[in-house]
């Protein structure tokens, strides 16, 4: 063990206590602000008490904005997964005539249509057809721009699953109903399971759409009730924003805990499109 | 029995027997809400922005194309170069050096740490990427703040207004943290596709650990560097958090292309002129993304 060894051990973890720190600090208010008598901004050693947790569900519009949230995200993520995976296992295992582009106008569209740059015309057209404060129509405008995302990510799981199945199946007399219900369908379902977790994180944080398309407070979704308690400012939200901001992570952070146990946060061989 | 689709193996692998009519009509759901939300949009800016549509006045009920005008008054407008010039600074400093370095040195680092901190790191990394928008764009309101912000705390330093005195070096940091999770796990894949002999035989020669990255490592992981490169900018260009943070300002002072395209468009009324505008965005994305489809195509 030469001194310059020592030294660099050292220096080393020097570096990754800094970064560790550096990616934790921020984090530190969301758990101990909650629970404190007096909430600031700093991070401070809590005096602990559950009263801010009975203020923030006595707010008019916390739980509402929160159920918003549930609902945006539910249609979203069911509209996105159940169209995604029609489409995917279609063109996985079809040859529809045209695929080899649209495939590659999707991938394109994916990334080059976002809702901040196309935020104007989706206004709108919005607007026009007298969809504003519309939370269906909203979750509906979130489910196009994560579609071809989703279908892309779905196609490329299903090429990787061997047609071997569904022949053996069709050999045995099964109709296109039977195979895609009890062979295809469980066979999918890790592939399923990724883009429901992914759009319901997703949409769930999408801040944009929902600001820019409902403008009734009874509508709105966490997000953006967020958003308006920190615009109003005052040192009484600060007994709210805490904890509405806890509420509002923890089924994130749930479906994190349950992603990363259950698969791991990994790219498996190709690279996420 | 003889039946028309029996030939089920020779049909381009339709091995459900679904059939292209089904096949069409499975699609077809997926492509008419992308159809109406993104690619009639997207076309629809083209149109807009040739026009004098606003959101209110008599240019609403019956707007009038007035050609390029829109563009050349982007390009002659101070607010419009302004943003332009403070979108490069932030898709440079936080993703394109940001991100990608903290991503890689992450990656190289915690693969010879102990596999608790490794999980810990890890964890507090992707946490900061999957945590909603709203939220961390509030934590870190919080930490910058100068009324009692951990920050200042931290540095004994209480008269430091740091989103107001340094907008964009802010929006930086912040969003190094935000999205430094997507390199960490691109690298750490492609990081183990580097085979251990060659480091070894690099260790051996007496290489440093920073010559060893430059010659063993990264010739191995070049494509991955470009492909994570063009990926984070797309997204960090795109990016609306900022509006939650500063909204741009003080005094545009941190006002990025999408911060000023919301408030052209919503606060100031200005549709055709914000659509000029959007399209600018539009056409990077679209330069972005063919380079990035023609490396993946090159790839396979």
């Amino acid at each position: 063990m030469s001194p310059a060894w020592v030294v660099k051990r050292i220096g080393f973890y020097v570096l990754v206590a800094v970064v560790l720190a550096f990616f934790a600090v921020p984090m530190l208010w969301l758990a101990s602000a909650p629970f404190d008598a007096k909430p600031g901004l700093g991070v401070r050693w809590p005096d602990w008490t559950f009263a801010n947790v009975v203020t923030t569900f006595r707010h008019p519009n916390a739980v509402t904005s929160l159920v918003n949230s549930l609902l945006l995200c539910a249609v979203a993520t069911a509209v996105t997964t159940v169209f995604a995976a029609l489409a995917a296992y279609s063109l996985s295992r079809v040859r529809i005539p045209g695929r080899d582009a649209l495939l590659y106008l999707l991938l394109l569209l994916s990334s080059v249509v976002t809702g901040t740059a196309a935020m104007v015309p989706i206004f709108v057209m919005v607007l026009q057809l007298g969809l504003i404060d519309s939370r269906f129509g909203t979750a509906l405008v979130i489910a196009g721009g994560m579609l071809p995302a989703a279908i892309f990510i779905l196609k490329d799981f299903m090429d990787s699953v061997p047609r071997s199945y569904e022949e053996s199946a069709r050999v045995f007399g099964a109709s296109p109903r039977q195979v895609l219900g009890h062979v295809v369908l469980p066979v999918a379902r890790p592939g399923v399971a990724t883009i429901v977790v992914w759009s319901f994180v997703n949409a769930w944080g999408n801040f944009l759409l929902p600001f820019l398309l409902l403008r009734d407070v009874g509508k709105q979704p966490a997000a953006v009730l967020l958003r308006t308690l920190h615009d109003e400012g005052g040192s009484a939200n600060l007994t709210v924003i805490p904890v509405f901001s806890l509420l509002y992570s923890i089924p994130v952070v749930v479906l994190y805990l349950f992603v990363s146990k259950r698969y791991g946060f990994r790219f498996h061989g190709g690279i996420k499109s | 029995m003889p039946s028309v689709d029996a030939p089920v193996r020779h049909r381009g692998g339709d091995v459900a027997g679904l059939g292209v009519a089904r096949a069409i009509g499975f699609v077809a759901p997926a492509l008419l809400l992308i159809g109406v939300f993104l690619v009639f949009p997207a076309l629809w800016t083209l149109y807009i922005g040739i026009t004098d549509y606003q959101l209110t006045g008599p240019a609403a009920a019956a707007p009038k194309v007035v050609g390029l005008d829109n563009f050349a008054a982007a390009l002659d407008d101070a607010l419009f170069t302004n943003s332009l010039w403070l979108t490069a600074l932030f898709v440079l400093g936080s993703a394109v050096i940001g991100q990608n370095v903290l991503g890689f040195a992450l990656a190289w680092l915690l693969s010879r740490v102990r596999p608790w901190l490794r999980r810990t790191t890890e964890g507090l990394v992707l946490l900061a990427w999957i945590l909603p928008g709203p939220v961390v764009a509030y934590l870190w309101f919080a930490v910058l703040s100068r009324d009692g912000g951990t920050l200042g705390l931290l540095l004994d330093d209480p008269t430091t207004a740091w989103l107001v005195q340094y907008p964009m070096a802010s929006l930086i940091v912040f969003n190094v943290w935000r999205g430094t999770a997507f390199s960490m796990l691109l690298y750490t894949s492609a990081l183990a596709a580097v085979p251990p002999s060659q480091l070894e035989t690099a260790r051996l020669v007496g290489a440093s650990g920073w010559q060893a990255v430059r010659d063993v490592v990264f010739p191995h992981i070049r494509g991955h560097v470009l492909t994570n490169t063009l990926l984070i900018s797309l997204w960090t260009a795109n990016d609306f958090t900022p509006f939650l943070l500063t909204a741009g300002g003080p005094n545009h002072e941190s006002e990025v292309l999408p911060v000023l395209i919301y408030r052209q468009a919503l606060e100031g009324g200005q549709l055709g002129y914000a659509s000029a505008m959007s399209l600018l965005l539009l056409a990077g994305n679209l330069l972005i993304a063919l380079v990035y489809l023609r490396l993946l195509r090159r790839r396979s």
